[in-house]
């Protein structure tokens, strides 16, 4: 498939139509009837979730979120890949990826919150906290997999980065390092065509991004990111080509923040509502519907069904979150090492002194 | 025992912890093959492998982004920089990553790791190959930071920084790579991270010094015993966790300080040693504590040098106005 598809040849890699029909019987992925049905839910659990956050916000009840409204497919086809034993390196916007590997909602919005406690994630296993330093977090995905390489594991890494951050220099970096070392990384950029407000014109003279995987000498493919079936295909090919020992992948996944960058940026600023309507019709999820309606594997009375349930339960755990017991003092020492200096210990005690002190007052 | 200078001693200690732990990798750039520009690492890759002991692309940032991966993935990397004025790109990493993912994850990933860098002035280099700025690695919360003086606290303290489960900043005075050499203790032994040692006994003054200033103290305070004036030394060995009892206890005894450092004086460790004493031994000091370190300027090119670095004559000239005051 990458050769078919080499970037040079500036052919978009898609599988369905907007409206959610086979456009590309060669490389339609085979996945049961059953699994389609969860990867749909899924991804409309996800968006529920997303739409009911920024809600949220709005109400004062979390800090600044980023939204992964409309990128559902990429990191819902990633989840479907994505083996437990296998990494993940988020950046993030990969709401449903972090799902799949284990992390729960309420770690999620704790996260927003304003706790640390969030990002341990401890039921998803080989999963990083997300990475707020843009493209940063990709050299730990090229690093994780020069130990599976070492340790002669079976494992991939998979790691997220949007267009903003292809212009980083540690994006350039983690290619070119993974690249050298042959390392199983599957590099998925959310090319979501805004890096906050800056239009990805604005990011790079080039064509796209994936063509920028000849020059590492790695595969690369550019795909229709709001294409399910495109994803899921390139991910499970990108995986296979990193399990044999070929190297990285970099996979440009074309798509469009329906939302804002985060709770705190006006989109109304910097693009049209034509621009937004355009894009609208490629919508991942609609699409994807489209296809399971056609296929009676869905009906919109399922989803009217469903829908209630997963706002429910997206409540359910986000009042969880916002009971979570009160921070602490020793929170802000405790971890800061693995062996605390005992100066550190000295700063906790003297503002205990404080607080004692400032108890008494009362 | 076996004599050794500061490049044995750091290679003795990689190749002892290589041998040990199969987790510990090292690499960077030039590392590998050559050894390193200053062939510390010289022989490693040959003993333990280019899977082990190998040379990275060209990037600082990718060599300390990944070795947070490969912390986070279990194995304990052991990185160099080159020169410390080169490891500017990486920091990046030390003080959004490496200094956080433990405090992030609250414990799940340690940043067990150790980033090497030869810092540093009087070798009559280019720019970018003199400068000393491990106060502002000491300022990042979440790292340790280590520089030794002699070979045989070189090869215990990386010892330790490679042992222990907390990032290291491991600084080395490049301008005594080769210069001191010393008996050094066969096979494996530590230096505990966040102790200083008291280097000589006196009760005038102390000097605190760490790096390549620890020599050079050495000397001032032969010029100081001629004119009857009693200087205890301490080698601060770590920058942090600093070891406030040593200092404080020295002070205690003395009633006056200098820092001989090499780096900026504004901000700097001698700033930090300065606070220390007067929040820990105020009562007991009688003269200004004393920053006898590097202006708040570039390091200048060889032939300017001399008036930045702190020689011995220079430290003297400081030891005697202190303890006149």
């Amino acid at each position: 498939m990458f050769k078919e598809y080499s970037p040079i040849k500036e052919k978009m890699f898609q599988v369905i139509d907007n409206e959610g029909r086979v456009i590309n019987k060669k490389w339609m992925p085979e996945i049961s009837d059953e699994q389609l049905v969860k990867a749909y839910k899924d991804m409309l659990f996800a968006r529920t979730a997303d739409l009911q956050t920024v809600s949220y916000q709005r109400q004062g009840r979390i800090y600044t979120y980023p939204p992964n409204y409309g990128q559902e497919a990429i990191s819902g086809a990633t989840a479907m890949i994505m083996r437990d034993e296998d990494w993940l390196v988020p950046a993030f916007r990969e709401m449903g990826a972090y799902l799949a590997k284990g992390a729960t909602l309420k770690e999620i919005f704790l996260v927003f919150m304003g706790y640390e406690d969030g990002s341990v994630f401890k039921n998803a296993k080989n999963m990083l906290p997300m990475s707020v330093p843009i493209a940063s977090q990709l050299l730990h995905a090229a690093g994780i997999g020069y130990e599976i390489k070492y340790n002669k594991k079976n494992q991939v890494v998979y790691t997220f980065v949007g267009d903003g951050g292809t212009s980083e220099g540690d994006f350039h970096e983690a290619i070119n390092f993974a690249a050298v070392w042959k390392a199983p990384v599957v590099f998925i950029v959310q090319n979501n065509q805004y890096g906050i407000s800056t239009p990805f014109k604005v990011q790079t003279a080039s064509k796209g991004i994936a063509i920028k995987s000849l020059a590492y000498g790695v595969a690369g493919i550019q795909v229709d990111g709001n294409d399910f079936f495109a994803m899921y295909q390139a991910i499970k090919q990108a995986s296979e080509h990193a399990l044999s020992g070929n190297g990285p992948v970099l996979i440009e996944a074309v798509t469009y923040r329906k939302g804002a960058h985060t709770t705190s940026d006006d989109p109304t600023k910097y693009r049209t509502k034509e621009e937004e309507d355009k894009w609208d019709c490629t919508d991942p999820l609609k699409r994807l519907k489209a296809y399971l309606i056609d296929k009676k594997l869905w009906s919109e009375k399922e989803e009217e069904q469903l829908l209630p349930e997963f706002k429910q339960e997206v409540e359910r755990q986000f009042v969880e979150a916002e009971n979570y017991p009160a921070y602490k003092l020793e929170d802000v020492f405790k971890y800061m090492y693995d062996e605390m200096p005992d100066d550190l210990k000295k700063q906790q005690n003297e503002y205990d002194n404080f607080l004692k002190w400032k108890e008494a007052r009362k | 025992m076996k004599v050794m200078n500061m490049v044995n001693a750091v290679n003795d200690a990689l190749d002892i912890k290589l041998t040990e732990d199969r987790n510990v990798i090292v690499y960077g750039e030039d590392v590998g093959v050559e050894g390193g520009v200053f062939r510390v690492t010289e022989g490693l890759q040959l003993k333990h492998g280019v899977e082990r002991v190998f040379d990275s692309p060209l990037a600082e940032s990718a060599i300390v982004g990944t070795a947070v991966g490969m912390a986070a993935a279990g194995l304990k990397p052991v990185v160099e920089m080159q020169f410390s004025g080169f490891a500017y790109p990486a920091l990046n990493q030390i003080i959004s990553h490496v200094s956080r993912m433990h405090n992030r994850t609250r414990g799940r990933y340690n940043m067990s790791m150790v980033i090497r860098m030869p810092y540093g002035g009087g070798i009559n280099a280019l720019e970018h190959h003199s400068e000393s700025m491990e106060a502002f690695y000491g300022h990042i919360p979440g790292l340790k930071v280590v520089i030794p003086s002699t070979p045989h606290d070189a090869k215990g303290l990386l010892i330790s920084a490679i042992e222990s489960n907390d990032p290291v900043i491991f600084m080395e005075p490049k301008r005594i790579y080769r210069a001191i050499k010393q008996e050094v203790t066969d096979g494996k032994f530590t230096v505990p991270i966040g102790k200083a040692k008291v280097v000589s006994s006196g009760t005038d003054i102390t000097v605190v010094a760490y790096g390549a200033m620890v020599r050079e103290v050495q000397k001032a305070i032969v010029m100081a015993k001629e004119v009857g004036i009693s200087v205890e030394l301490i080698d601060l060995r770590t920058i942090y966790p600093i070891d406030k009892e040593t200092i404080a206890q020295s002070v205690k005894k003395t009633g006056r300080i200098i820092t001989v450092a090499e780096g900026p004086t504004s901000f700097g460790v001698g700033a930090e040693i300065s606070a220390i004493v007067s929040e820990e031994a105020f009562l007991h000091l009688e003269a200004p504590p004393k920053r006898v370190t590097g202006f708040d300027t570039i390091v200048p090119l060889p032939r300017g040098e001399h008036f930045y670095m702190q020689t011995p004559e220079k430290i003297f000239y400081e030891i005697e106005r202190t303890v006149k005051y």
